[in-house]
């Protein structure tokens, strides 16, 4: 039997604990109905919840105890059977609202697009951990692209484009490991790019653009060689090429409803009762909280139905309303700090799988805040994405759990592996 | 190895965090800096109820009730929420046509589809029952339940006022007020619209997106309860008023009584008269027009906003200044020379008293020659402009010439004139008149007039021998019994009592002595003190009589003008009010046959009596 001393990472814990049982409370509150008030109601979905935290807890305990080896060891047995539920899914899925990614399982629904994200971190943590890899290598990059591809195009078949998402934070790991921080650049440039082409004439867009190039090379550059010339105009020719894509994208690629959805965002139409109509919601129900908040139970509008999914995506709203900027931004910062902490934990990592793994646990989480929150405040288009530890929903809470917990037992252990 | 890269925790950390701040950042934009959405919050979750308090009753001086109210439902919509709806089945239940329903419908969507609009007004009682138990089927549509003003006797109509719903006016003056509110728009009702209204209470309902309750917000704990309004115990005698406009029908004109040693006033009529009963409910817009159209305008309150001259009643007046003065003496003697004004054939008097008993016009031109003409200066101009001064200042103390302070609505009201030196000026130029010019004031024509409740408090104040209380109409309210000490206050004329004393027995022979004007206001065993006035105008004219009775501890204090009479006051004000003081005074009139002949006749058209009078000669 392994033995050693497991010296488990207490501040994050706690902070796992905390976030889940806020989130536990505002489920509570969101589907607080006066009349049927009992805590432990196993009927309804904050009770539910109680169960999957419970579950959630066992499981916690059980990935403490066992030997931290298991999982680099099982990285890809782990990944190959999370892409075969995928693959799976897409034929006995049953359609939940547009999405083909729910198993039914008797009185519960399982949704194995949430268990590919810690499949998926461990196998890019194990494949990018092997010895004599190295990121600038056009090979490593494919075969690590493909592993995250893979999960990402499946769960695109099944139309869950927020899942498919988080698959970009594996951006950051890769980062992390040597890939070039142009890639970042490019990432925030076409989305930047994006938006223009969508609010501003297109080739005034364009001669701004050809402006700056030629600030660049003119003023910028005192001595400038032939090099940076073709350069610039490669990157201009980019650019243009990307802008006018755009409307293609747009109107070819994207759904009616995600269109519908980034125009809400833009402003570009109101639709109050269509496709705007969450984020109104969901803006007035956090912007009428104020500075305290309305107080716990006591939210007019996340009670009443007004903000759709009120339990699972926009779970935030009741946040925003009953406990105000305070309790609003104190959650931030509790997701923020363990954001950090799991960074700081993933740097003190003797082993590059943990500490890969650590990134992607990371980043993935951040792929969640950035686009559940983000969506909540009217900043980011309308995507379906639970908020990690928080949101309804047993899938999500469980597959974080993991997510996390291997980490953590990872981080337990990190001085006697290597 | 891979060491070399650790710098870039940092990029991830400073990303992570740079999104962090901008999450709180947003946060603060929506909750701490844009109140919009609080407001549109409260909007939505929220629904104000207001609850309608009872408006209070009004009741005469014997606690006869006059105006209680009556429950009536307006039938609420709630458009997105009508739901297989059987429309066939609901327009025969509230007895309209399909078009109908689809205009109201329509106008309740154009409104909000969202929000509650009033689908079909004031619907009664009996119209509800109807439906009552099926409003379970009409999904969207909800009863809410308002008050009516009912008015069992269709009587004191001006001045009770009606109610009607609010207008921009209102609603900008008074935040009290929400759109389709009621508020008293004239009469008592409008004067004591703060007293009556109650005060409205509000119950906080959640409601959720389908605009369903859902309960109490918060349990109730911003919730309040209506509270009703306060009671009106007026001054009016309901049988006196009643019988008032039974004898005023078929005229134009109006009567006020007051009781002099109180200053209540116990009846107010102003002919033509409508039943206040139309001005309430549905039917009030299509007869607000009828009767604001008509000619006759009914609606006006004759008794305060007419403007009439007084004729000869002015005369009591005018022998009560030249006594104070002491131009005059009670025993002053003035040849009746037609020559200075026309005058009827009539010995001349030879006192005071026979003067206000045979009415004597060039008496009163004497009289009044002596108040203007008082020889202070040698400059005639200038001794009229000082006469004029002085008189001026005893006709406001007589309650002339401004408005009367009643707790009626004072928008709309008169005040009369009094000319004053400053009005003759504007005329004729300054030191260009003098008596000469003026004289016509000495028997209340010329430039004077006087509000129908001037001439009745003048009637007071001759009973209460030189002084008026406020006359008023609402002896107190409420469940304290509040009373208005601003309408108990005591003006003084100023005049010895000893010469109002002459006036009264004038008065009192003016009924009851051969040779009196107003004989026919004479009622065995009342010693009714009197005073006609026949009021030349453009057209017929005016017959006007004051009176008081009994001579001694008077009672009752009244005015009666009839437009356009066809004759003197003797010949028709003199005999309504006769029967008005014996209705008062014996609660019951034995003289069936004349108030038969009062009651029915038309003024304008036919004379009452064999007795032709001569038109266009001045007779008091």
């Amino acid at each position: 039997m392994y033995q050693e001393k497991i010296k488990v990472d207490w501040v994050t814990i706690w902070l796992w604990f905390g976030i889940m049982i806020f989130g536990w409370l505002n489920i509570y509150a969101a589907g607080y109905d006066a009349d049927h008030a009992m805590l432990f109601d196993f009927s309804v979905q904050h009770g539910k919840q109680f169960i999957w935290m419970s579950i959630a807890t066992l499981l916690a305990l059980f990935i403490v105890f066992t030997e931290p080896r298991v999982f680099s060891n099982t990285a890809y047995p782990i990944y190959g059977i999370a892409m075969a539920l995928l693959v799976v899914t897409l034929f006995v899925a049953t359609v939940t609202k547009g999405a083909i990614s729910w198993i039914n399982l008797g009185p519960f629904k399982f949704q194995p697009s949430e268990f590919a994200k810690f499949a998926t971190a461990l196998a890019v943590a194990k494949y990018l951990s092997t010895i004599g890899i190295d990121m600038k290598e056009l090979h490593t990059k494919l075969v690590a692209a493909t592993l995250i591809a893979i999960p990402a195009a499946l769960i695109l078949l099944q139309h869950d484009t927020g899942s498919a998402l988080v698959f970009l934070g594996f951006v950051f790991p890769l980062y992390r490991e040597g890939l070039s921080g142009n890639f970042l650049i490019i990432g925030v440039v076409a989305i930047a790019l994006f938006v223009l082409a969508l609010l501003v004439n297109k080739y005034i867009l364009l001669g701004i653009l050809l402006a700056a190039g030629l600030f660049y090379l003119f003023v910028w550059l005192n001595k400038r060689t032939l090099r940076d010339y073709w350069r610039v105009a490669a990157v201009f020719a980019c650019c243009a090429m990307f802008v006018f894509s755009v409307d293609f994208i747009f109107n070819n690629v994207l759904e009616p409803h995600q269109r519908g959805r980034i125009d809400v965002l833009l402003g570009k139409t109101e639709d109050l009762q269509g496709s705007g109509y969450n984020v109104n919601q969901s803006k007035i129900a956090i912007g009428s909280g104020g500075f305290f908040g309305k107080g716990f139970l006591r939210g007019t509008l996340t009670k009443a139905d007004f903000v759709p999914e009120q339990e699972t995506d926009f779970i935030f709203c009741t946040v925003g309303e009953e406990w105000g900027f305070l309790g609003s931004s104190v959650l931030v910062a509790l997701y923020v700090v363990l954001l950090i902490r799991l960074v700081n934990m993933a740097e003190r990592q003797r082993s590059p799988f943990a500490r890969i793994y650590g990134y992607s646990v990371a980043s993935i989480l951040f792929i969640h805040l950035l686009v559940n929150i983000g969506m909540v405040l009217g900043l980011v288009p309308v995507i379906g994405i639970p908020l990690p530890f928080f949101s309804y929903g047993g899938s999500s809470l469980l597959a974080f759990t993991i997510l996390l917990f291997i980490f953590i037992r990872q981080d337990a252990s990190k001085n006697q592996l290597l | 190895m891979s060491n070399q890269y650790a710098d870039r925790s940092h990029v991830v950390k400073i990303i992570f965090i740079v999104i962090g701040a901008l999450f709180v950042g947003r946060l603060a934009m929506l909750q701490l800096f844009n109140p919009e959405y609080k407001e549109k919050g409260k909007q939505q979750s929220l629904r104000d109820i207001t609850q309608y308090p009872a408006r209070g009753f009004i009741y005469d001086r014997h606690g006869e009730l006059l105006v209680h109210n009556e429950a009536v439902y307006d039938l609420m919509v709630i458009p997105r929420m009508v739901k297989e709806l059987d429309t066939v089945y609901f327009c025969q239940c509230l007895n309209i046509s399909r078009d109908e329903f689809d205009d109201r419908m329509q106008k309740a969507r154009k409104y909000s589809p969202y929000s509650a609009s009033i689908f079909m007004k004031q619907i009664s009682k009996e119209e509800y029952a109807k439906f009552e138990n099926k409003m379970f089927r009409f999904k969207g549509f909800y009863i809410s339940q308002r008050t009516l003003r009912i008015y069992d006797r269709p009587i004191a109509a001006q001045a009770l006022g009606y109610v009607g719903e609010v207008d921009q006016g209102d609603l900008d003056r008074d935040p009290y007020y929400k759109r389709g509110d009621y508020i008293g728009k004239s009469g008592l009702e409008k004067s004591y619209e703060e007293v009556l209204r109650g005060i409205k209470g509000k119950k906080i309902m959640h409601v959720d997106v389908h605009n369903r309750e859902i309960g109490p917000y918060q349990h109730g704990r911003f919730d309040t309860l209506p509270i009703e309004g306060c009671n009106l115990y007026t001054t009016l005698d309901a049988d006196l008023q009643a019988y008032a406009e039974e004898l005023m029908a078929n005229k134009r004109g109006c009567v006020v009584a007051i009781e002099p040693s109180s200053g209540e006033i116990l009846a107010m009529v102003s002919a033509p008269t409508y039943d206040p009963n139309l001005l309430v409910g549905r039917i009030r817009g299509k007869n607000y027009v009828m009767l604001n159209s008509d000619i006759s305008k009914p609606m006006l309150n004759r008794a305060l906003i007419g403007q009439y001259p007084p004729g000869s009643i002015f005369k009591v007046a005018q022998s009560m200044v030249a006594l104070d003065l002491g131009v005059i003496n009670p025993g002053s003697g003035f040849a009746c020379e037609k020559s200075l004004v026309g005058c009827h054939n009539h010995p001349s008097a030879r006192s005071v008293q026979e003067a206000i008993k045979m009415s004597c016009n060039p008496y009163f031109y004497q009289v009044y020659r002596r108040v203007i003409q008082q020889g202070k200066y040698k400059n005639i101009y200038k001794d009229a402009q000082y006469g004029l001064t002085v008189w001026h200042d005893y006709m406001l103390r007589f309650g002339f010439g401004q408005k009367i302070d009643i707790d009626l609505p004072k928008s709309g009201m008169s005040s009369g004139n009094i000319p004053d030196t400053a009005f003759y000026n504007r005329w004729y130029g300054k030191e260009r008149w003098a008596f000469s010019t003026i004289y016509s004031n000495s028997i209340g024509q010329g430039e004077v007039t006087v509000v129908p409740i001037q001439m009745a408090n003048l009637a007071a104040i001759v009973a209460n021998r030189g002084y008026y209380i406020t006359p008023h109409m609402v002896r107190f309210y409420g469940p304290d019994s509040v009373q208005n000490e601003e309408y108990h206050k005591r003006h003084e004329t100023g005049v010895k009592r000893e010469y109002f004393d002459i006036a009264a027995a004038g008065m009192y022979d003016v009924v009851h002595v051969a040779g009196g004007t107003a004989r026919r206001a004479r009622v065995d065993g009342l010693d009714i003190c009197g005073k006609t006035g026949t009021a030349e105008n453009y057209g017929n004219d005016h017959s006007v009589f004051i009176c008081f009775a009994p001579k001694d501890n008077p009672k009752i204090a009244m005015a009666v003008y009839v437009e356009n009479a066809q004759g003197g006051g003797g010949t028709w004000a003199a005999p309504i009010a006769g029967l008005l003081v014996e209705k008062y005074l014996n609660g019951e009139v034995k003289r069936k046959d004349v108030e038969k002949m009062y009651k029915e006749i038309n003024p304008c058209q036919k004379l009452p009596l064999t007795r032709r009078v001569k038109k266009a000669k001045k007779r008091g």
